[in-house]
């Protein structure tokens, strides 16, 4: 039984060992080190023509230094919780946006349905960083934003490289993150339940959150670790769009590298970017694995 | 409005014809002009785009009574349900339910509860939580509901289930969900859409007896729908044959079954062989039939049957024949002269397949009543197939 299972795992085991569990070694090893003046600027290095020795100095010299810099730094402990604030309200606001979306796209026919998922799909066509660019353009004081508040006669809004703008980029670039796998939760779900329930005496809106939502619950979690996940650790929106007020670890990480060529310390801080966000995936597949179980 | 076809009435002639098949039931409020239907379809029509799903359908079902809406698929028999139900509209007629229109109340506002053809349990719920949905929404109290939840899992002998998914139930066991939920509202009807149709054979039959139980018990007024005929003679006490949206023939299943209206129906209930032949002298109370494979025509009971010269069809239940290796008397009337062309043998029953001369087939059901057998009928044999002057129906449509 586990041997065609074990051998059917060699591939996707290959591909994460060379993808994954390398490039994070290689992190976790620049995280150790210490930053030195040098090409490339940090020690210490292997030292292979000492042989056993070498290593062993190698690894004598690894130490904790950059994370203990890391915990007494003010400013990267606020720009995690800035992060994570960011990716709540995006992942929050993306559920909002993106949940009537989905709905609306899975009660179509068929024939339309394919038409608007072909248009929530549409904007990968264009270069990620060309549709965060033009929200400078609609979000900037003479933008497009404030050309139409001005046909309205609304005053104008200085959004542009404001939490706000950072907020709305964010929204806008994972939203399709959101709408895919709420449509395929909802696409799926049986409409015959809904006329059950309403046969059971309960009216449409009342079997929306006895029924639909419940069911697609599996879709909102999907779509939510989509977008929180990569918004924590988003770079080009903040770095664009937002101002110096907002702080998020993506760009402190691109600064630490290639402005301050700290490589230990940044390798350091993506380091525990990861154990933080690894930490919400392994607690919601230990939850359902419990509710697996409750329910045999 | 026009009046469904009612089966005809057959005439009881001095003793030779009193009854119809053969039970005996004394509930028939159909009968009693005093009684007050439950549900009334008033030439309700229903249209898909131009086709007429169901086509100026009247029907009038009575309290108490266990209902069969039956035909093939397509024939409208769901769209009729669903439109009691609440989730089809209306294009013409009236729908009316103890004296009150049913017209714009929505699904979750009529008293009546259905079971889904594919039980549309609630897969986040378990049993018991499925079992009390309907209860919840009625706003009863939580003690009340899991008072009647109790009762109802011990109604259908769920007990030990009550904290499984659905997914966890075998199909037997979710079909009894299904009805348990449906009926935890005691709804003044309980509409089943083909509530067997995906149970083995031998579940089916227990689960038939078990929902006539159940009926008798809860005195609830049960519509059910159904392509399978076997099912709706059962378990009903009328039956209404539907065929492209209307409503061909309304009685109880011996009624449809021994006296049905149309070819339609006689085809569609059970196995029948049927004689297209011509009307030649009507001697009352029997009619004279001409045909040619018959040495001496047919003589049968003359109920509906037209002057001379009109085209019937005669139709005769398999069962109904006689089947003989010996030539019978010269004068003997229905009598067919051929040869075996196929057997069949299920056990309980034999079915010989005849050659008439001409080509024409006839099947012949013989009980086997018997374990040793002494002269047994095989292949190619010369035989002879008769039946009785009233095993026959004459039909004109």
């Amino acid at each position: 039984m586990s041997r065609p299972r074990s051998r059917a795992a060699i591939l996707p085991g290959l591909w994460l060992a060379i993808l994954f569990a390398f490039p994070f070694l290689l992190v976790l090893r620049l995280s150790l080190s210490d930053t030195a003046l040098a090409i490339p600027p940090y020690a210490p290095q292997i030292d292979w023509s000492r042989g056993l020795d070498g290593l062993k100095a190698f690894f004598a010299a690894l130490d904790f230094e950059m994370y203990r810099r890391l915990g007494s730094d003010r400013l990267y402990f606020d720009a995690f919780i800035s992060s994570l604030q960011f990716a709540a309200m995006g992942t929050v606001l993306a559920l909002l946006v993106g949940y009537p979306m989905a709905y609306g796209m899975a009660r179509c026919r068929p024939g339309t349905r394919n038409i608007l998922l072909m248009l929530v799909i549409l904007p990968f066509w264009t270069s990620f960083l060309i549709r965060v660019y033009a929200w400078v353009g609609i979000l900037k004081p003479q933008g497009l934003l404030n050309a139409f508040l001005g046909l309205l006669h609304i005053p104008p809004v200085d959004l542009l490289y404001t939490p706000a703008a950072v907020q709305i980029g964010l929204v806008y670039s994972y939203l399709p993150f959101m709408v895919l796998p709420l449509y395929a939760a909802l696409e799926r779900l049986d409409q015959t339940l809904l006329e059950a329930a309403a046969d059971l005496g309960s009216p449409p809106w009342k079997s929306f959150w006895q029924v639909t939502w419940p069911l697609s619950i599996p879709g909102v979690i999907a779509g939510c670790l989509l977008c929180f996940i990569p918004m924590v650790g988003e770079f080009v929106i903040p770095d664009l769009l937002g101002g110096p007020g907002s702080l998020m670890i993506g760009r402190s990480i691109w600064m630490e590298f290639f402005a301050n060529r700290n490589w230990p310390f940044a390798s350091a801080v993506a380091i525990v970017l990861l154990v933080t966000l690894i930490a919400p995936i392994l607690l919601y597949q230990r939850q359902q694995a419990k509710a697996l179980e409750a329910g045999r | 409005m026009s009046r469904p076809p009612v089966s005809r009435p057959v005439r009881s002639e001095a003793g030779r014809r009193p009854n119809i098949g053969a039970v005996r039931s004394s509930f028939a409020p159909w009968n009693d002009p005093d009684a007050t239907p439950l549900v009334r379809f008033e030439s309700v029509t229903k249209r898909f785009g131009d086709h007429a799903a169901v086509d100026d359908v009247s029907l009038d079902i009575y309290p108490g009574e266990f209902f069969a809406l039956l035909g093939p698929s397509g024939c409208g028999k769901t769209t009729l349900m669903r439109m009691l139900a609440g989730f089809e509209t209306l294009d013409a007629g009236r729908i009316t339910l103890a004296g009150e229109d049913l017209a714009g109340a929505p699904p979750h506002k009529r008293p009546v509860n259905m079971m889904f053809q594919s039980y549309a349990l609630f897969p986040h719920l378990n049993v018991e939580q499925n079992i009390a949905f309907g209860l919840k929404q009625e706003g009863m109290g939580k003690k009340d509901i899991a008072a009647r939840v109790a009762e109802m899992l011990a109604l259908v002998k769920l007990d030990a289930f009550a904290k499984r998914k659905p997914d966890q139930l075998s199909g037997g066991q979710k079909q009894r969900v299904a009805l348990a939920r449906a009926i935890a509202r005691k709804p003044r009807m309980l509409l089943l859409d083909e509530p067997l149709g995906a149970l083995d054979k031998k579940l089916r039959e227990e689960t038939q007896f078990e929902l006539m139980d159940l009926q008798a018990e809860l005195g609830v007024t049960f519509l059910i729908v159904t392509h399978d005929q076997e099912e709706a003679m059962v378990m009903a006490d009328r039956i209404a044959v539907m065929r492209e949206g209307k409503i061909v023939q309304i009685g109880r299943p011996e009624e449809v079954y021994e006296a049905p209206n149309s070819r339609y129906v006689a085809e569609f209930l059970g196995d029948v062989n049927l004689f297209e032949t011509t009307v030649e002298a009507i001697e009352h109370p029997m009619a004279h039939l001409d045909l040619a494979e018959a040495q001496a025509g047919f003589y049968v009971l003359d109920d509906d049957c037209p002057g001379p010269g009109s085209t019937v069809w005669l139709a005769v239940r398999p069962e109904k024949m006689r089947i003989s290796l010996d030539p019978p008397a010269a004068d003997a009337r229905n009598v067919l002269a051929g040869e075996i062309w196929d057997i069949g043998y299920t056990g309980d029953w034999t079915n010989y397949i005849v050659e008439l001369p001409g080509g024409k087939l006839v099947r012949v059901a013989r009980a086997n009543s018997r374990r040793f057998v002494d002269r047994p009928i095989g292949w190619d044999d010369k035989v002879w197939v008769s039946f009785d002057p009233d095993a026959g129906v004459v039909l004109t449509a």
